[in-house]
């Protein structure tokens, strides 16, 4: 009986090995490049067009780059300009291709307490928010989202640092930050992907956009081989060029959800 | 309460359609925990007897120990064996991070303590009971663990199978090492956390009733297949 048993996982453990794999790249990446499910449309054309099998690591664009400093994986695809370019300063990645653009929006309940939908500008919004102590929350995880966040209260001439409690850095990623929200009612700043695939939208909505500054660029940044001699240059090379590509441009732009476009193309081809 | 009844319907919505993304992150899960379990197994069950029966100067110390290491956090786990296995950590050479090998050492790490723990309380009875007979048969220290590991099965199973649902359930660490790639490292546990941030809670909750669905099947198949609770047997 015993045997029996052992024999019984014996098997279910060599059927369940998995398969040897092709040509893989570990490309690590944002939650909105993935949540929003344009990952799902890309990436098997990438497969089916240039034969490479992209394994994606969902991550903050402040872990990806970690990730792509210690050469866990041979390329990174995020959206956080100053990280960006002190990871190419510092020689662990070769440069930075800019692939495509989304905006972020300030999303809220639609009540609206703080009356941030007549604002002119984000930081107006962000202002109101402030004075009106509505429920806040933050990314707070030093993401690409959490950046821009901490950098538009700058502009706003406002320090997290001093909030109260209706400022919440919940740690957490664009996903389960959305949940939080949903569930306190509360404000929160997102990428538009990420918001319109969303689907616990409760009593949240979207209250504003449109200002210049919540452009939100996205880029490739293939890892500096010579750091790491086992990355796989060559995959990450033609990855490039696939996304530069006319075809790569076809797919972002017609990927629309309700109508809506989610990302632009602006890669030079 | 509609998301609840919403989540069961998604259950069987992907168990009766084969969904087969599910059959593939459900394998997976099964070898990963599977394989932990075993190694675990192998490494906690003589450790737990050996500790019931030796006698040794910091012996106290290394039941308090291991007692503690009970509450290991999975997420700190996790952390270790990442910066162990990246590129740029000692075991980096081998390449096993985000790859299901990965996940393994992370729960064998995890479930190898609480197998050993409750193993050792087990056998610190049947050793009382089995002392006098073993050491006036002369046996050796091997023999010894043998023979108590053999008549003490029973008890053992559960160890194990307390091992195995703390692995199978577990997330924070196979989140760190394995990465949850789709196709590579997702597993039920991990694929639940996706979804959860997608905010869709109906398929979070399904996955996660087949998890449980999962791990009571495995429950009455190892109940069944060595007899317990049966005539005759215990």
């Amino acid at each position: 009986m015993i045997r029996t048993f052992f024999i019984f996982l014996l098997v279910m453990l060599l059927i369940s090995k998995a398969s040897a794999d092709p040509q893989t790249l570990r490309l690590a990446t944002t939650t909105s490049f993935n949540n929003s499910g344009l990952s799902d449309v890309l990436l098997p054309a990438i497969k089916s067009d240039i034969g490479i099998d992209v394994q994606l690591l969902v991550v903050g664009t402040g872990q990806a780059l970690r990730l792509g400093q210690a050469g866990d994986v041979d390329a990174i695809l995020v959206h956080s300009r100053e990280a960006e370019d002190v990871f190419i300063a510092d020689g662990f990645g070769t440069h930075r291709r800019e692939i495509m653009y989304n905006d972020f929006v300030l999303v809220g309940p639609s009540s609206d307490p703080a009356n941030i939908k007549g604002a002119q500008r984000a930081s107006e919004a962000l202002v109101s928010i402030a004075l009106s102590q509505s429920a806040f929350i933050s990314r707070g995880d030093d993401s690409g989202t959490h950046k821009k966040e901490l950098a538009l209260w700058a502009v706003a001439g406002l320090r997290p640092n001093n909030f109260g409690n209706w400022y919440k850095a919940v740690g957490a990623s664009m996903g389960s930050s959305l949940n939080s929200a949903s569930g306190l009612d509360a404000y929160i700043m997102a990428d538009r992907a990420s918001w319109l695939k969303f689907k616990n939208k409760g009593s949240l909505a979207l209250l504003f956009s449109g200002d210049a500054v919540l452009f939100n660029q996205y880029s490739y940044i293939p890892v500096n081989p010579e750091k790491h001699s086992h990355i796989n240059a060559d995959a990450a090379d033609l990855l490039e060029k696939w996304l530069l590509s006319k075809r790569a441009k076809t797919f972002i732009d017609s990927y629309k959800i309700d109508d809506e476009a989610l990302f632009i193309f602006n890669g030079s081809l | 309460m509609n998301e609840i009844f919403a989540g069961l319907q998604e259950a069987f919505r992907l168990i009766f359609t084969l969904d087969s993304d599910l059959i593939e992150i459900t394998l997976r899960s099964l070898q990963v925990s599977v394989t932990a379990l075993l190694i675990a197994s192998a490494l906690a069950l003589p450790l737990g007897t050996w500790l019931a029966i030796r006698r040794f100067r910091y012996r106290r110390f290394a039941i308090v120990v291991l007692n503690a290491l009970m509450g290991l956090p999975p997420v700190v786990v996790g952390l270790m064996v990442y910066l162990l296995f990246s590129r740029s950590g000692p075991f980096g050479v081998m390449g096993l991070l985000f790859t299901p090998t990965a996940m393994i050492v992370a729960q064998v790490i995890i479930i190898t303590p609480l197998i050993a723990s409750i193993t050792h309380q087990a056998m610190r009875e049947l050793w009382s009971e089995y002392h006098d007979l073993l050491i006036s048969l002369n046996t050796t220290s091997l023999q010894r663990i043998t023979a108590l590991i053999r008549d003490g099965r029973r008890t053992l199973m559960t160890a194990s199978l307390a091992g195995f649902g703390r692995g199978i359930g577990e997330v924070g660490a196979i989140m760190i090492v394995g990465g949850n790639i789709d196709h590579v490292t997702r597993v039920l546990t991990t694929a639940i956390a996706l979804e959860t941030g997608k905010g869709d809670f109906a398929l979070a909750l399904g996955l996660g009733f087949v998890l449980i669905a999962l791990t009571l099947l495995i429950n009455f198949a190892i109940h069944s297949l060595s007899r317990t609770e049966r005539d005759g047997t215990w």
